[in-house]
């Protein structure tokens, strides 16, 4: 079935009074950014619904791609026919032969905001709907709660057909709730953490620590394919790639080993909140839940939070891995996740963390590091990337092996 | 030269070949190596495990690759055994299987396992009321070929399915290996089947290689174990040259998966209206909806199969006398046998079977050639 236009209906954003404008601007804008692929779509943003004009592209593809844009309660996809009654019945045919199975139930529901268009609305609904019964042995007229519900707009430039309401990602349209730093390691956590800040309209970029040579180069491939996964909610991310090798070795050389952890994730702190103030974030975000390892009890997150006052906001702190599970396999980052690749956090991790470290203790180790320098020459090193939506790092080859497939 | 044996085997295509060389060539490190070599082999395999569950409507975890049709057969039946013994042990199968379900079956037989043998009409098709009768508490399989390979028979595996919704925790496997790409993927890959066999030399890829289709959380146990490959189900160093010659080799099957079945329909309605109208003739496949396009058996009567095989060979025409697997030991065609044919007749069967390289004319050289031999066959076979 190819749809001509598809209209969008917003979700929360139509409660949030004044802000309302921007809100509906920022969401026409990331729909035009996920669906600039596609040239020849139109996108009219109005107070109470947007308007997505296809002019040829695949319907298919872009309602996929709108799937995913967070700020959409809904939309329907809906065809467009000429003013007569034959051009309303075959429209009819087509959107519903793949729909109306022998058994179910329909009602036809018209408007007409051109009152002078010579067919009224009770008789459009009374012979469309005998026609339909007529083309779809089984069918049944329902007017509560019907399976289907045929919606015929009757307006001066055509008549609208539309049969489906698809469930948008519900949130809030990215961006409208500022800029966040997310720390992406590549675990099945911190994608989550970030896709559940992105939809609360959090512009996030992400930051992920590498350590060549502890971590490999696969590992790194591994974040930004990650990166990758999350921009197809926002259209493209930042990915910041930072330098840990000297850092963690010099921990690991001065530090006591139950204070190792604490004090890494201290330093990988302090580098975000620095990239945030530089590039205008306004909280750190992470996958950290509360009790899952040694670093996620409250003593330790009150010691490696020792170093900032900006907020750190942790989306997935009260879930438990199974639910964290699910929703990653939701959003397609669970296959990558798993694949085993050392990251920074584990390749340090020692035997026995401390699961209660103590903030005056971590405090004095702290002072055997020279923390100022160490920042300055792992900030001096970062790099920043733009990866698009679904961009793939990890199989360099793709395009090769798919002539040889 | 016309082939007509693709049941048996099928040419390796071209373009499937020049894939296996350059895989051997350019990708060959092991899948399992931790360096940039073996990631790249790793993701090539992935890349044709996700383009094989594309085409087929499955999930790429869904996929195991294996060393063909018998291993895959083999490895749902005895796994299921093993994984599923201490809920059942009985298992029902059909009556004209492939010896790699039925001797399967045999060796499971004897290590105290119960087997039901579904019977078939004289079509070669189960009724689905004597697999309703069969299925018990301990059931824990039904294995039922999609296609037979010796008379070309459809079986009703959407029925099956049906009467096996109410038994989810029934295994159902399907042997697909004679049934893909002949236009019946709908009710191969239907939504109640949890395992089907592949076999890649039937498409035109390399021997050696096959797959199984496996549904989302249902287990067999391996019967390869080792490395722990393939999700530790199936270990042995991944043959991947050949893995992507099938991948390959099946998205040219299923291209235009359509039009090719209506051809090998039209050339086996050829010969089939031709050679039926002679009065020694006795068709056993039937140019209907429910026989696949590709496959016609029939025998002539009072002339050994084997007879015809090597006369059609004289004249550079490759045909058999029913499958490949009984045809040098001489035995009575089983699928024949349970169909009650009289081994008069079944030892007199041949078979057909065709891909979309066959053409219109090869059918008309064919027939051509039929008419000729079955005179000279009446000349020996004046009495009868």
């Amino acid at each position: 079935m190819e749809y001509t236009e598809i209209m969008v209906r917003y979700g929360e954003l139509s409660t949030k009074g004044k802000n309302r404008k921007d809100f509906i601007n920022r969401l026409g804008g990331n729909i035009r950014k996920t669906l600039k692929v596609f040239p020849e779509v139109e996108v009219h943003p109005n107070r109470d619904r947007t308007h997505v004009t296809l002019n040829g592209a695949n319907s298919a593809d872009v309602i996929g791609r709108l799937k995913k844009v967070f700020g959409i309660q809904n939309f329907s996809p809906s065809l467009k026919v000429e003013r007569t009654m034959e051009d309303v019945q075959r429209g009819t045919l087509e959107l519903l032969k793949d729909q109306l199975k022998a058994g179910m139930t329909f009602k036809v529901n018209t408007r007409r905001s051109d009152h002078d268009f010579e067919i009224t609305t009770d008789v459009m609904n009374r012979d469309l709907g005998g026609f339909i019964l007529d083309n779809f042995p089984g069918s049944i007229v329902q007017m509560k709660n019907p399976d289907i519900t045929l919606r015929v707009e009757i307006r001066s430039n055509g008549i609208f057909l539309t049969s489906e309401i698809i469930q948008g990602a519900g949130g809030l349209p990215v961006g409208t709730a500022g800029k966040g730093m997310m720390m992406l390691s590549g675990g099945i956590d911190s994608p989550v953490a970030g896709y559940l800040g992105m939809k609360r309209g959090v512009d996030m970029e992400m930051v992920h620590f590498f350590s060549p040579p502890y971590t490999s180069e696969q590992a790194l491939a591994k974040a930004k394919e990650l990166t990758g996964k999350l921009a197809a909610y926002a259209g493209n991310v930042q990915f910041i790639q930072v330098p840990f090798t000297e850092i963690q070795e010099t921990i690991k050389e001065k530090c006591p080993e139950g204070y190792l952890m604490t004090i890494q994730r201290r330093m990988m702190l302090r580098l975000v909140v620095a990239l945030a103030k530089q590039r205008g974030g306004m909280a750190v975000f992470n996958g950290e839940s509360l009790g899952q390892v040694a670093s996620q009890t409250m003593e330790s997150m009150a010691a490696i939070n020792d170093v900032t006052n900006m907020p750190i906001i942790r989306p997935v702190v009260s879930m438990d891995k199974n639910e964290i599970i699910e929703i990653a396999k939701e959003i397609d980052t669970y296959d990558l996740s798993i694949m085993p690749f050392e990251d920074c956090c584990t390749i340090f991790a020692p035997p026995a963390p401390k699961t209660r470290p103590d903030i005056e203790k971590t405090r004095y180790y702290e002072k055997r590091i020279d923390v100022e320098g160490l920042l300055e020459r792992s900030l001096a090193g970062v790099k920043i990337e733009n990866v698009h939506a679904e961009q793939k790092f990890m199989n360099q080859d793709e395009d090769v092996f798919t002539e040889l497939l | 030269m016309i082939y007509f044996d693709n049941s048996a085997t099928t040419k390796v295509d071209p373009g499937v070949l020049d894939t296996y060389q350059k895989v051997s060539n350019s990708v060959w490190g092991n899948p399992s190596s931790l360096h940039a070599m073996g990631e790249q082999a790793f993701h090539l395999l992935e890349q044709s495990r996700k383009q094989i569950a594309d085409l087929l409507g499955a999930q790429p975890h869904e996929i195991f690759f294996t060393g063909g049709g018998t291993e895959g057969d083999n490895w749902v039946v005895k796994g299921t055994a093993i994984e599923k013994r201490q809920y059942g042990k009985h298992l029902i199968t059909t009556a004209v299987e492939h010896p790699a379900i039925k001797n399967s079956m045999e060796q499971l037989a004897q290590l105290g396992f119960d087997i039901t043998y579904l019977p078939v009409d004289d079509e070669g098709r189960i009724s689905i009321q004597d697999l309703k009768d069969a299925i018990r508490p301990d059931t824990i399989l039904v294995s039922v070929m999609a296609v037979n390979n010796e008379v070309g028979t459809i079986q009703p595996l959407l029925e099956v399915a049906n009467v096996l919704k109410d038994y989810p925790k029934i295994h159902f496997h399907i042997d697909a290996v004679q049934g893909i790409g002949k236009g019946i993927q709908p009710l191969i890959m239907n939504n109640r089947v949890d395992f089907v066999t592949f076999s890649g030399h039937k498409f035109h890829a390399p021997r050696g290689v096959g797959f199984i289709y496996a549904r989302t959380g249902r287990r067999i146990a391996p019967l390869l174990t080792g490395g722990g490959q393939e999700k530790n189900q199936r270990s042995s160093t991944e043959n991947l040259p050949a893995i992507t010659g099938m991948a390959k080799a099946l998205r040219i099957l299923l291209d235009d998966e359509e039009a090719k079945v209506q051809k090998q329909r039209q050339i086996k309605s050829m010969i089939y209206d031709h050679v039926q109208s002679f009065s020694k003739v006795v068709m056993f496949s039937k140019n209907q909806d429910n026989f696949a396009p590709h496959i016609l058996c029939f025998a002539i009567k009072g002339v050994r199969g084997e007879t015809i095989v090597h006369a059609f060979e004289q004249e550079d025409i490759f045909i058999s006398t029913t499958s490949a697997c009984s045809s040098k030991k001489q035995q009575a065609s089983s699928t024949l046998t349970a169909m009650k044919v009289d081994s008069d007749i079944s030892t007199s069967a041949i078979r057909i079977s065709l891909d979309s390289a066959n053409t219109m004319d090869e059918a008309r050289e064919f027939n051509q050639t039929f008419d000729r031999l079955y005179k000279e066959f009446s000349k020996i076979n004046g009495r009868s």
